[in-house]
């Protein structure tokens, strides 16, 4: 962690250098399974940085009070009582996208990124900084999530935001959809391409290499 | 009882839940590097899936279903939308005592696989597991067979990555691939195989 009190770099330093998804390695589920179309990523990125940041804040306040053994307890119980409300929020609202997340937006309470940056960051800063990076965090998992479900939905539909981009086949336009990319696998494969750019880019970000293979006791052949 | 035993298969391959509902992949990721801590992980999952998911269908159907306070006199009480709360407590709860019961009675399975157990209260894959079981309004033995199975599923596809992993020693990887980038391709290759199985449900 940058150990950094300049607000600047506390907010923009999450969207790539230090992005959740691809270097921290957290809330990844999530990232994935919403991604087949652009409205639900967006608002799946929107409930995320709301619940994020207010967490953060929420955690911050009263972090001078919290026990340091129940503190596990503590945060979930607030980030699950927020999930509820935005989840009633969504239902009410916007029914439609409620239906196609599913049981996913009861998991931004489990969502790693948020448990990890209160326990990361909330916990040792004051209210404004933590709720800073915390809205900072979001937007990096946000861009992630944009991206990917962007490119999910223009060449699987044809579409992006549900209005044709791609005139189909079947429609009279000459575009066939690659259905693969509305399966599971072509999410991990996007996340995984997309995590090679970066870091082809960021090569300080690299990894490595996690085995070594064991040495030859005698010479080959 | 074939009714239980399908169950429990499509729980495993079918829905697995890291490869096709993305569940649980923090973790799935962060400690597949080894193929010992992927089988840790995957016990682990397995025994608090197979806890929790039965707990939290009793506390369900007996304190938050809507019709659940009827015998009080209070039909008109749907506590339901306290359901994520609750289940978010029961199952930090069991696995705080499970690992008790582990670190007093079984020392040596404590000493393995402990490690891993506070990281599954926060762990996508486990309260998803609850949701679902209300979701599709599973049965008490239902819920059992689902828990476990989708915990076996996990297991698997886990030591399954893990094991891949280790013989990347081999690979000649471009640097930016390594580690992250390259275990989200395996993962997705692996997804490809499990879809295989979907197939098989379907085609029935």
């Amino acid at each position: 962690m940058a150990r950094t009190t300049d607000p600047w770099r506390t907010l923009t330093d999450p969207l790539i250098r230090q992005n959740p998804v691809t270097l921290q390695i957290l809330g990844i589920c999530s990232a994935l399974a919403v991604t087949t179309t652009l409205a639900t990523a967006v608002t799946m990125s929107v409930a995320l940085t709301v619940v994020l940041t207010l967490a953060a804040g929420l955690v911050s306040a009263i972090r001078r009070h919290i026990p340091d053994t129940i503190r596990l307890i503590v945060q979930i119980v607030i980030v699950a009582s927020l999930v509820i409300v935005i989840d009633q929020v969504l239902q009410a609202y916007f029914a439609e996208i409620s239906r196609a997340l599913s049981v996913y937006v009861g998991l931004i309470t489990t969502n790693c990124l948020v448990l990890g940056r209160t326990e990361a960051y909330a916990r040792h800063h004051a209210p404004l900084p933590a709720m800073i990076d915390a809205f900072g965090n979001g937007l990096g998992y946000s861009l992630v999530l944009v991206f990917v479900g962007a490119v999910r939905e223009f060449f699987g539909k044809g579409e992006l935001f549900g209005a044709t981009v791609l005139p189909l086949v079947d429609e009279g336009g000459w575009f066939t959809p690659l259905s693969l990319m509305l399966l599971a696998p072509s999410a991990f494969f996007l996340l995984g391409l997309l995590v090679w750019a970066l870091r082809s880019v960021l090569p300080e970000q690299s990894e490595a290499p996690e085995h070594t293979p064991p040495l030859r006791t005698e010479p080959a052949e | 009882m074939t009714g239980l035993g399908a169950l429990f298969l499509s729980a495993a391959f079918v829905d697995n839940m890291p490869l096709t509902l993305f569940l649980g992949l923090c973790t799935f990721l962060a400690l597949s590097r080894s193929p010992e801590a992927a089988l840790g992980l995957g016990v682990a999952m397995t025994g608090v899936l197979g806890v929790t998911v039965p707990l939290n269908h009793l506390v369900y159907t007996y304190l938050l279903a809507p019709d659940a306070w009827a015998w009080a006199g209070l039909p008109e009480i749907d506590l339901s939308y306290l359901s994520l709360i609750a289940f978010i407590g029961v199952i930090a709860a069991s696995v705080q005592l499970l690992e008790m019961l582990l670190d007093r009675f079984l020392p040596a399975i404590h000493a393995a696989f402990g490690v891993f157990l506070p990281l599954l209260t926060v762990q996508c894959a486990i309260l998803a597991g609850s949701l679902f079981m209300v979701e599709r309004s599973y049965t008490l033995a239902q819920s059992a067979v689902f828990g476990l199975g989708s915990g076996a599923g996990f297991a698997l596809a886990v030591a399954m990555l893990g094991s891949i992993r280790t013989r990347l020693a081999y690979a000649d990887l471009p640097a930016g691939l390594r580690g992250l980038g390259i275990a989200f391709v395996l993962t997705g290759l692996m997804s490809l195989g499990f879809a295989a199985f979907a197939q098989m449900a379907a085609a029935e």
